[in-house]
Protein backbone atom coordinates (compact mmCIF):
# COMPACT_ATOMS: atom_id res chain seq x y z
CA UNK A 1 0.00 0.00 0.00
CA UNK A 2 1.44 3.35 -1.00
CA UNK A 3 0.27 6.05 1.33
CA UNK A 4 -0.04 9.68 0.26
CA UNK A 5 2.15 12.03 2.26
CA UNK A 6 0.44 13.07 5.42
CA UNK A 7 0.46 16.61 6.84
CA UNK A 8 2.40 17.17 10.06
CA UNK A 9 1.12 19.27 12.94
CA UNK A 10 3.46 20.13 15.79
CA UNK A 11 0.55 21.16 18.00
CA UNK A 12 -3.22 20.99 18.07
CA UNK A 13 -4.56 24.13 16.33
CA UNK A 14 -6.98 25.89 18.66
CA UNK A 15 -7.06 29.56 17.62
CA UNK A 16 -10.18 30.62 15.74
CA UNK A 17 -9.69 32.86 12.69
CA UNK A 18 -9.79 36.58 13.57
CA UNK A 19 -13.29 38.01 13.38
CA UNK A 20 -14.86 34.59 12.65
CA UNK A 21 -15.65 33.13 16.09
CA UNK A 22 -17.89 30.38 14.69
CA UNK A 23 -15.32 28.87 12.32
CA UNK A 24 -12.83 26.16 13.32
CA UNK A 25 -9.08 26.91 13.30
CA UNK A 26 -8.08 27.50 9.67
CA UNK A 27 -5.12 25.09 9.70
CA UNK A 28 -7.50 22.14 10.05
CA UNK A 29 -9.02 22.32 6.56
CA UNK A 30 -5.70 21.62 4.86
CA UNK A 31 -5.22 18.43 6.87
CA UNK A 32 -8.34 16.50 5.84
CA UNK A 33 -8.86 13.66 6.26
CA UNK A 34 -6.01 13.16 8.74
CA UNK A 35 -2.65 14.46 9.93
CA UNK A 36 0.17 13.39 12.19
CA UNK A 37 -0.07 15.32 15.42
CA UNK A 38 2.70 15.66 17.98
CA UNK A 39 1.02 15.73 21.38
CA UNK A 40 2.27 17.91 24.26
CA UNK A 41 4.13 14.96 25.85
CA UNK A 42 6.01 14.33 22.58
CA UNK A 43 3.94 11.30 21.51
CA UNK A 44 3.48 11.15 17.73
CA UNK A 45 -0.24 10.61 17.37
CA UNK A 46 -2.85 11.43 14.76
CA UNK A 47 -5.51 14.07 14.24
CA UNK A 48 -8.58 13.06 12.27
CA UNK A 49 -10.31 15.91 10.43
CA UNK A 50 -12.39 14.19 7.71
CA UNK A 51 -16.01 13.29 8.38
CA UNK A 52 -15.85 9.72 7.07
CA UNK A 53 -12.62 9.00 8.95
CA UNK A 54 -13.89 10.52 12.22
CA UNK A 55 -17.08 8.47 11.98
CA UNK A 56 -15.03 5.34 11.29
CA UNK A 57 -12.72 5.84 14.29
CA UNK A 58 -15.57 6.66 16.70
CA UNK A 59 -17.49 3.49 15.79
CA UNK A 60 -14.58 1.02 15.52
CA UNK A 61 -13.99 -1.15 18.63
CA UNK A 62 -10.28 -1.30 17.73
CA UNK A 63 -10.08 2.28 18.99
CA UNK A 64 -10.35 2.47 22.77
CA UNK A 65 -11.79 5.19 25.02
CA UNK A 66 -9.76 4.04 28.04
CA UNK A 67 -7.83 7.03 29.37
CA UNK A 68 -4.87 4.93 30.59
CA UNK A 69 -4.07 4.09 26.96
CA UNK A 70 -4.16 7.70 25.79
CA UNK A 71 -1.82 10.68 25.74
CA UNK A 72 -3.86 13.82 26.37
CA UNK A 73 -4.18 16.09 23.32
CA UNK A 74 -5.34 18.94 25.58
CA UNK A 75 -3.58 18.20 28.89
CA UNK A 76 -4.39 19.92 32.16
CA UNK A 77 -1.95 21.16 34.73
CA UNK A 78 -0.47 18.35 36.80
CA UNK A 79 -1.90 15.60 34.61
CA UNK A 80 0.33 12.58 33.97
CA UNK A 81 0.69 11.13 30.49
CA UNK A 82 -0.68 8.59 29.85
CA UNK A 83 -3.58 9.47 32.08
CA UNK A 84 -4.68 7.31 34.99
CA UNK A 85 -7.49 4.81 34.41
CA UNK A 86 -10.94 6.29 34.91
CA UNK A 87 -12.61 5.24 38.17
CA UNK A 88 -15.48 2.70 37.92
CA UNK A 89 -18.66 4.46 36.80
CA UNK A 90 -17.00 7.10 34.62
CA UNK A 91 -18.07 4.98 31.69
CA UNK A 92 -17.38 7.58 28.98
CA UNK A 93 -13.76 6.48 29.45
CA UNK A 94 -14.37 2.73 29.21
CA UNK A 95 -14.93 0.20 26.43
CA UNK A 96 -17.54 -2.54 25.99
CA UNK A 97 -18.43 -4.79 27.73
CA UNK A 98 -17.74 -2.67 30.84
CA UNK A 99 -19.23 0.41 29.16
CA UNK A 100 -22.33 -1.54 28.08
CA UNK A 101 -23.21 -2.46 31.66
CA UNK A 102 -23.43 1.18 32.78
CA UNK A 103 -25.01 2.51 29.61
CA UNK A 104 -27.77 -0.10 29.68
CA UNK A 105 -28.76 0.99 33.16
CA UNK A 106 -29.42 4.47 31.80
CA UNK A 107 -30.64 4.27 28.20
CA UNK A 108 -34.23 3.52 29.23
CA UNK A 109 -34.27 6.83 31.11
CA UNK A 110 -33.25 8.97 28.12
CA UNK A 111 -35.36 7.61 25.25
CA UNK A 112 -36.92 9.82 22.58
CA UNK A 113 -40.35 9.23 24.09
CA UNK A 114 -39.38 9.93 27.71
CA UNK A 115 -37.61 13.12 26.75
CA UNK A 116 -40.61 14.31 24.74
CA UNK A 117 -42.72 13.81 27.85
CA UNK A 118 -40.49 16.40 29.50
CA UNK A 119 -41.28 18.98 26.82
CA UNK A 120 -44.07 20.58 28.82
CA UNK A 121 -41.87 21.00 31.90
CA UNK A 122 -39.04 22.42 29.76
CA UNK A 123 -41.53 24.87 28.24
CA UNK A 124 -42.57 26.00 31.72
CA UNK A 125 -38.97 26.58 32.77
CA UNK A 126 -38.23 28.45 29.53
CA UNK A 127 -41.34 30.54 29.96
CA UNK A 128 -40.37 31.51 33.53
CA UNK A 129 -36.97 32.65 32.28
CA UNK A 130 -38.14 34.74 29.32
CA UNK A 131 -40.75 36.21 31.68
CA UNK A 132 -38.10 37.14 34.24
CA UNK A 133 -35.92 38.71 31.54
CA UNK A 134 -38.84 40.77 30.28
CA UNK A 135 -39.74 41.84 33.81
CA UNK A 136 -36.17 42.89 34.68
CA UNK A 137 -35.61 44.60 31.32
CA UNK A 138 -32.48 44.67 29.22
CA UNK A 139 -29.65 44.67 28.68
CA UNK A 140 -28.81 41.36 30.31
CA UNK A 141 -26.21 38.61 30.08
CA UNK A 142 -28.03 35.84 28.24
CA UNK A 143 -25.65 33.19 29.59
CA UNK A 144 -26.48 33.92 33.24
CA UNK A 145 -30.15 34.71 32.78
CA UNK A 146 -31.14 32.05 30.22
CA UNK A 147 -28.58 29.72 28.63
CA UNK A 148 -27.12 28.32 31.87
CA UNK A 149 -30.10 28.05 34.22
CA UNK A 150 -32.52 26.28 31.87
CA UNK A 151 -30.51 23.09 31.18
CA UNK A 152 -29.23 23.13 34.77
CA UNK A 153 -32.75 23.15 36.25
CA UNK A 154 -33.86 20.41 33.85
CA UNK A 155 -30.95 18.04 34.54
CA UNK A 156 -31.25 18.68 38.31
CA UNK A 157 -34.93 17.71 38.30
CA UNK A 158 -34.29 14.65 36.16
CA UNK A 159 -31.39 13.36 38.27
CA UNK A 160 -32.78 14.49 41.62
CA UNK A 161 -30.09 17.01 42.49
CA UNK A 162 -31.22 20.10 44.48
CA UNK A 163 -31.13 23.01 42.04
CA UNK A 164 -30.43 25.33 44.98
CA UNK A 165 -26.87 23.90 45.02
CA UNK A 166 -26.36 24.83 41.38
CA UNK A 167 -23.76 27.55 41.96
CA UNK A 168 -21.48 25.01 43.63
CA UNK A 169 -21.41 22.32 40.99
CA UNK A 170 -21.59 24.75 38.08
CA UNK A 171 -18.26 26.15 39.30
CA UNK A 172 -16.72 22.68 39.57
CA UNK A 173 -17.96 21.64 36.18
CA UNK A 174 -16.45 24.77 34.61
CA UNK A 175 -13.09 24.04 36.24
CA UNK A 176 -13.08 20.55 34.69
CA UNK A 177 -13.57 22.00 31.22
CA UNK A 178 -11.11 24.86 31.68
CA UNK A 179 -7.79 23.91 30.10
CA UNK A 180 -6.07 26.70 32.08
CA UNK A 181 -7.26 25.56 35.53
CA UNK A 182 -4.34 24.85 37.88
CA UNK A 183 -3.66 21.40 39.33
CA UNK A 184 -4.78 22.68 42.74
CA UNK A 185 -8.03 24.09 41.35
CA UNK A 186 -8.78 20.83 39.55
CA UNK A 187 -8.00 18.75 42.60
CA UNK A 188 -10.17 20.92 44.84
CA UNK A 189 -13.06 20.97 42.36
CA UNK A 190 -12.90 17.18 41.99
CA UNK A 191 -12.77 16.59 45.74
CA UNK A 192 -15.64 18.97 46.56
CA UNK A 193 -17.86 17.77 43.72
CA UNK A 194 -17.20 14.16 44.70
CA UNK A 195 -17.93 14.87 48.36
CA UNK A 196 -21.15 16.68 47.53
CA UNK A 197 -22.42 13.84 45.34
CA UNK A 198 -21.36 11.17 47.86
CA UNK A 199 -23.59 12.85 50.48
CA UNK A 200 -26.41 13.07 47.95
CA UNK A 201 -26.13 9.39 46.98
CA UNK A 202 -26.24 8.44 50.67
CA UNK A 203 -29.40 10.52 51.10
CA UNK A 204 -31.04 8.92 48.03
CA UNK A 205 -30.28 5.47 49.36
CA UNK A 206 -31.94 6.13 52.71
CA UNK A 207 -34.88 8.13 51.32
CA UNK A 208 -35.40 7.55 47.57
CA UNK A 209 -37.33 10.15 45.59
CA UNK A 210 -38.74 10.01 42.05
CA UNK A 211 -35.64 10.60 39.95
CA UNK A 212 -32.81 8.88 38.08
CA UNK A 213 -30.31 8.83 40.97
CA UNK A 214 -32.84 7.31 43.35
CA UNK A 215 -33.75 4.67 40.77
CA UNK A 216 -30.07 3.82 40.33
CA UNK A 217 -29.78 3.01 44.04
CA UNK A 218 -31.94 -0.03 43.25
CA UNK A 219 -29.34 -1.27 40.72
CA UNK A 220 -26.21 -3.24 41.58
CA UNK A 221 -23.99 -0.13 41.42
CA UNK A 222 -21.82 0.57 44.46
CA UNK A 223 -21.91 4.02 46.08
CA UNK A 224 -18.56 4.81 44.47
CA UNK A 225 -19.83 3.90 40.99
CA UNK A 226 -23.03 5.85 41.55
CA UNK A 227 -21.13 9.00 42.49
CA UNK A 228 -19.09 8.81 39.29
CA UNK A 229 -22.16 8.14 37.14
CA UNK A 230 -23.85 11.13 38.79
CA UNK A 231 -20.80 13.32 38.17
CA UNK A 232 -20.72 12.30 34.51
CA UNK A 233 -24.43 12.91 33.92
CA UNK A 234 -24.56 16.19 35.80
CA UNK A 235 -21.38 17.50 34.18
CA UNK A 236 -22.60 16.47 30.72
CA UNK A 237 -25.98 18.11 31.25
CA UNK A 238 -24.70 21.44 32.48
CA UNK A 239 -22.07 22.89 30.24
CA UNK A 240 -23.09 21.48 26.86
CA UNK A 241 -26.65 22.57 26.13
CA UNK A 242 -25.94 25.84 27.94
CA UNK A 243 -23.18 26.65 25.48
CA UNK A 244 -25.30 25.64 22.50
CA UNK A 245 -28.03 28.06 23.62
CA UNK A 246 -25.53 30.88 24.28
CA UNK A 247 -23.30 30.40 21.24
CA UNK A 248 -26.30 29.43 19.09
CA UNK A 249 -28.02 32.73 19.91
CA UNK A 250 -24.81 34.65 19.11
CA UNK A 251 -24.58 32.83 15.75
CA UNK A 252 -28.21 33.60 14.94
CA UNK A 253 -27.79 37.27 15.91
CA UNK A 254 -24.84 37.35 13.49
CA UNK A 255 -26.96 35.80 10.70
CA UNK A 256 -30.28 37.74 10.82
CA UNK A 257 -31.82 35.83 7.89
CA UNK A 258 -31.23 32.54 9.74
CA UNK A 259 -32.50 34.05 13.00
CA UNK A 260 -35.76 34.87 11.21
CA UNK A 261 -36.06 31.22 10.11
CA UNK A 262 -35.68 29.94 13.70
CA UNK A 263 -38.11 32.57 15.01
CA UNK A 264 -40.81 32.43 12.35
CA UNK A 265 -40.91 28.94 10.87
CA UNK A 266 -41.92 26.21 13.36
CA UNK A 267 -41.29 23.57 10.67
CA UNK A 268 -37.64 24.59 10.47
CA UNK A 269 -36.84 24.41 14.19
CA UNK A 270 -35.89 20.73 14.49
CA UNK A 271 -33.62 20.75 11.46
CA UNK A 272 -32.34 24.21 12.38
CA UNK A 273 -31.11 22.94 15.75
CA UNK A 274 -29.19 20.11 14.01
CA UNK A 275 -27.60 22.67 11.69
CA UNK A 276 -26.57 24.91 14.59
CA UNK A 277 -24.98 21.86 16.21
CA UNK A 278 -23.13 21.00 13.01
CA UNK A 279 -22.00 24.56 12.37
CA UNK A 280 -20.86 25.28 15.92
CA UNK A 281 -19.45 21.88 17.02
CA UNK A 282 -18.99 23.03 20.61
CA UNK A 283 -17.34 19.80 21.82
CA UNK A 284 -14.54 20.23 19.37
CA UNK A 285 -12.27 17.29 20.18
CA UNK A 286 -12.51 13.71 21.30
CA UNK A 287 -9.83 11.06 21.37
CA UNK A 288 -9.16 7.32 21.24
CA UNK A 289 -6.19 4.91 21.40
CA UNK A 290 -5.54 2.26 18.74
CA UNK A 291 -5.61 -1.25 20.27
CA UNK A 292 -3.95 -2.73 17.17
CA UNK A 293 -2.67 -1.54 13.78
CA UNK A 294 -5.69 -0.14 11.92
CA UNK A 295 -5.82 1.03 8.31
CA UNK A 296 -7.49 4.40 7.92
CA UNK A 297 -7.75 6.42 4.69
CA UNK A 298 -4.76 4.60 3.22
CA UNK A 299 -2.55 4.98 6.29
CA UNK A 300 -1.75 2.63 9.13
CA UNK A 301 -2.61 3.92 12.58
CA UNK A 302 -0.07 2.10 14.74
CA UNK A 303 -1.10 0.08 17.78
CA UNK A 304 -0.81 2.32 20.83
CA UNK A 305 -1.17 5.60 18.92
CA UNK A 306 -3.44 8.29 20.31
CA UNK A 307 -5.96 9.51 17.76
CA UNK A 308 -7.56 12.91 18.37
CA UNK A 309 -10.81 13.63 16.54
CA UNK A 310 -11.64 17.16 15.40
CA UNK A 311 -15.41 17.23 15.47
CA UNK A 312 -15.38 20.83 14.24
CA UNK A 313 -13.31 19.97 11.16
CA UNK A 314 -15.33 16.82 10.41
CA UNK A 315 -18.58 18.77 10.57
CA UNK A 316 -17.20 21.25 8.01
CA UNK A 317 -15.99 18.55 5.61
CA UNK A 318 -17.07 19.60 2.08
CA UNK A 319 -17.19 15.93 1.03
CA UNK A 320 -20.07 15.42 3.47
CA UNK A 321 -21.81 18.82 3.60
CA UNK A 322 -22.15 21.17 0.63
CA UNK A 323 -20.87 24.68 1.24
CA UNK A 324 -20.02 23.62 4.80
CA UNK A 325 -18.98 27.04 6.12
CA UNK A 326 -22.44 28.49 5.48
CA UNK A 327 -25.02 28.43 8.29
CA UNK A 328 -28.19 27.21 6.60
CA UNK A 329 -30.98 26.19 8.95
CA UNK A 330 -32.89 24.58 6.10
CA UNK A 331 -30.14 22.18 5.06
CA UNK A 332 -30.17 18.48 5.98
CA UNK A 333 -27.57 18.53 8.74
CA UNK A 334 -28.37 15.02 10.03
CA UNK A 335 -25.23 12.94 10.33
CA UNK A 336 -23.21 15.69 12.05
CA UNK A 337 -20.85 14.36 14.69
CA UNK A 338 -21.57 16.88 17.46
CA UNK A 339 -23.13 14.17 19.66
CA UNK A 340 -20.31 11.82 18.66
CA UNK A 341 -20.73 8.47 16.95
CA UNK A 342 -20.33 4.84 17.97
CA UNK A 343 -21.19 3.35 21.35
CA UNK A 344 -20.36 6.57 23.21
CA UNK A 345 -22.75 8.76 21.22
CA UNK A 346 -24.34 11.21 23.65
CA UNK A 347 -26.71 9.51 26.09
CA UNK A 348 -28.58 12.76 26.76
CA UNK A 349 -28.92 13.88 23.16
CA UNK A 350 -32.72 13.57 23.08
CA UNK A 351 -32.94 15.74 26.20
CA UNK A 352 -30.58 18.30 24.66
CA UNK A 353 -32.74 18.39 21.52
CA UNK A 354 -35.91 19.06 23.50
CA UNK A 355 -34.15 21.87 25.40
CA UNK A 356 -32.69 23.55 22.31
CA UNK A 357 -35.87 23.13 20.23
CA UNK A 358 -37.80 24.84 23.02
CA UNK A 359 -35.38 27.48 24.28
CA UNK A 360 -34.10 28.98 21.01
CA UNK A 361 -37.42 29.80 19.28
CA UNK A 362 -39.09 30.85 22.57
CA UNK A 363 -36.39 33.45 23.20
CA UNK A 364 -36.60 34.90 19.69
CA UNK A 365 -40.40 34.95 19.71
CA UNK A 366 -40.57 36.77 23.05
CA UNK A 367 -37.91 39.28 21.96
CA UNK A 368 -38.25 39.53 18.15
CA UNK A 369 -35.81 42.44 18.07
CA UNK A 370 -33.20 40.77 20.28
CA UNK A 371 -29.75 42.25 19.57
CA UNK A 372 -26.23 42.28 20.91
CA UNK A 373 -25.64 44.99 23.52
CA UNK A 374 -21.92 45.15 22.66
CA UNK A 375 -20.04 45.03 19.34
CA UNK A 376 -19.65 41.37 18.24
CA UNK A 377 -15.86 41.49 18.64
CA UNK A 378 -16.33 42.31 22.33
CA UNK A 379 -18.27 39.14 23.10
CA UNK A 380 -15.89 37.10 25.32
CA UNK A 381 -15.37 33.63 23.85
CA UNK A 382 -14.53 30.47 25.82
CA UNK A 383 -11.23 29.96 24.05
CA UNK A 384 -9.67 27.91 26.83
CA UNK A 385 -12.44 25.40 27.30
CA UNK A 386 -13.00 21.85 26.06
CA UNK A 387 -16.52 23.02 25.34
CA UNK A 388 -16.61 26.08 23.10
CA UNK A 389 -19.05 28.89 23.71
CA UNK A 390 -19.46 32.43 24.99
CA UNK A 391 -18.41 33.47 28.49
CA UNK A 392 -21.12 36.12 28.48
CA UNK A 393 -23.58 37.35 25.86
CA UNK A 394 -24.83 40.87 26.58
CA UNK A 395 -28.16 41.29 24.78
CA UNK A 396 -30.83 43.98 24.61
CA UNK A 397 -34.32 44.32 23.13
CA UNK A 398 -37.11 46.84 22.82
CA UNK A 399 -36.74 50.49 21.86
CA UNK A 400 -33.14 51.52 21.42
CA UNK A 401 -32.08 54.12 23.99
CA UNK A 402 -29.93 57.01 22.91
CA UNK A 403 -26.25 56.21 23.09
CA UNK A 404 -26.65 52.44 23.14
CA UNK B 1 -37.78 -3.81 2.04
CA UNK B 2 -36.76 -5.84 5.07
CA UNK B 3 -35.53 -4.20 8.28
CA UNK B 4 -33.85 -6.01 11.13
CA UNK B 5 -32.27 -4.74 14.33
CA UNK B 6 -29.54 -6.20 16.49
CA UNK B 7 -30.47 -5.37 20.07
CA UNK B 8 -27.10 -6.60 21.34
CA UNK B 9 -25.36 -3.92 19.30
CA UNK B 10 -27.95 -1.22 20.08
CA UNK B 11 -26.81 1.47 22.51
CA UNK B 12 -30.17 3.21 22.89
CA UNK B 13 -29.15 6.55 21.40
CA UNK B 14 -32.59 6.89 19.84
CA UNK B 15 -31.51 8.12 16.39
CA UNK B 16 -33.85 5.59 14.72
CA UNK B 17 -36.91 6.51 16.79
CA UNK B 18 -36.14 10.17 16.17
CA UNK B 19 -35.65 9.79 12.41
CA UNK B 20 -38.39 7.28 11.54
CA UNK B 21 -40.79 7.00 14.52
CA UNK B 22 -43.33 5.06 12.44
CA UNK B 23 -40.77 2.31 11.89
CA UNK B 24 -38.70 2.26 15.09
CA UNK B 25 -39.34 2.65 18.78
CA UNK B 26 -37.36 2.11 21.98
CA UNK B 27 -38.51 -0.22 24.73
CA UNK B 28 -39.43 1.35 28.07
CA UNK B 29 -37.06 -0.71 30.16
CA UNK B 30 -33.67 -0.48 28.43
CA UNK B 31 -34.37 2.04 25.69
CA UNK B 32 -33.20 -0.43 23.05
CA UNK B 33 -34.54 -0.52 19.50
CA UNK B 34 -37.82 -2.19 18.60
CA UNK B 35 -38.78 -2.53 14.96
CA UNK B 36 -42.45 -1.60 14.64
CA UNK B 37 -42.78 -2.35 10.95
CA UNK B 38 -40.14 -4.61 9.38
CA UNK B 39 -41.55 -3.95 5.89
CA UNK B 40 -42.36 -0.22 5.86
CA UNK B 41 -44.68 1.33 3.29
CA UNK B 42 -42.99 3.06 0.35
CA UNK B 43 -43.41 6.56 1.81
CA UNK B 44 -41.45 5.57 4.92
CA UNK B 45 -38.59 3.76 3.22
CA UNK B 46 -36.32 6.74 2.65
CA UNK B 47 -36.47 7.66 6.32
CA UNK B 48 -35.95 4.04 7.38
CA UNK B 49 -32.77 3.98 5.27
CA UNK B 50 -31.68 7.31 6.75
CA UNK B 51 -32.21 5.90 10.27
CA UNK B 52 -30.04 2.89 9.44
CA UNK B 53 -27.29 5.18 8.10
CA UNK B 54 -27.40 7.38 11.19
CA UNK B 55 -27.40 4.52 13.73
CA UNK B 56 -24.24 5.12 15.82
CA UNK B 57 -23.72 1.42 16.61
CA UNK B 58 -24.61 -0.05 13.17
CA UNK B 59 -27.39 -2.04 14.79
CA UNK B 60 -29.84 -1.74 11.87
CA UNK B 61 -29.83 -3.72 8.64
CA UNK B 62 -31.96 -2.82 5.63
CA UNK B 63 -32.29 -5.15 2.68
CA UNK B 64 -34.06 -3.95 -0.44
CA UNK B 65 -35.60 -7.31 -1.40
Amino acid sequence: MTAAPVPELSELPLARPAGRPFDPPEELAATRPLARLTLPDGHRGWLVTGHRAARAVASDPRFSSRTELQRPAMPRAGMPSPLPAAPPGLFINSDPPEHTRYRRLLTGRFTVRRMRLLTERVEEIVDEHVGAMEHAGGPTDLVASYAQPIPALVICELLGVPATDRALFQRHSEAFNDTAASAEELEAAGREFHGYLAELVKAKRSAPTDDVLSDLTASDLTDGELVNVAMLLLGAGLDTTANMIGLGTFALLSHPDQLAVMRDDPEAVDGGVEELMRYLSIAHTGQRAALEDVELEGHVIEKGATVALSVAAANRDPERFDDPDRLDLRRRAGGHLSFGHGVHQCLGQQLARVEMRTALPALLQRFPDLRLAVPPEEVPMRDRSDIYGVERLPVAWGPQEAGR
Amino acid sequence: MRISADRDRCIGAGMCALTAPEVFDQDEEEGLVRVLGPDPSPDLRARAREAARLCPSSALAVSEE
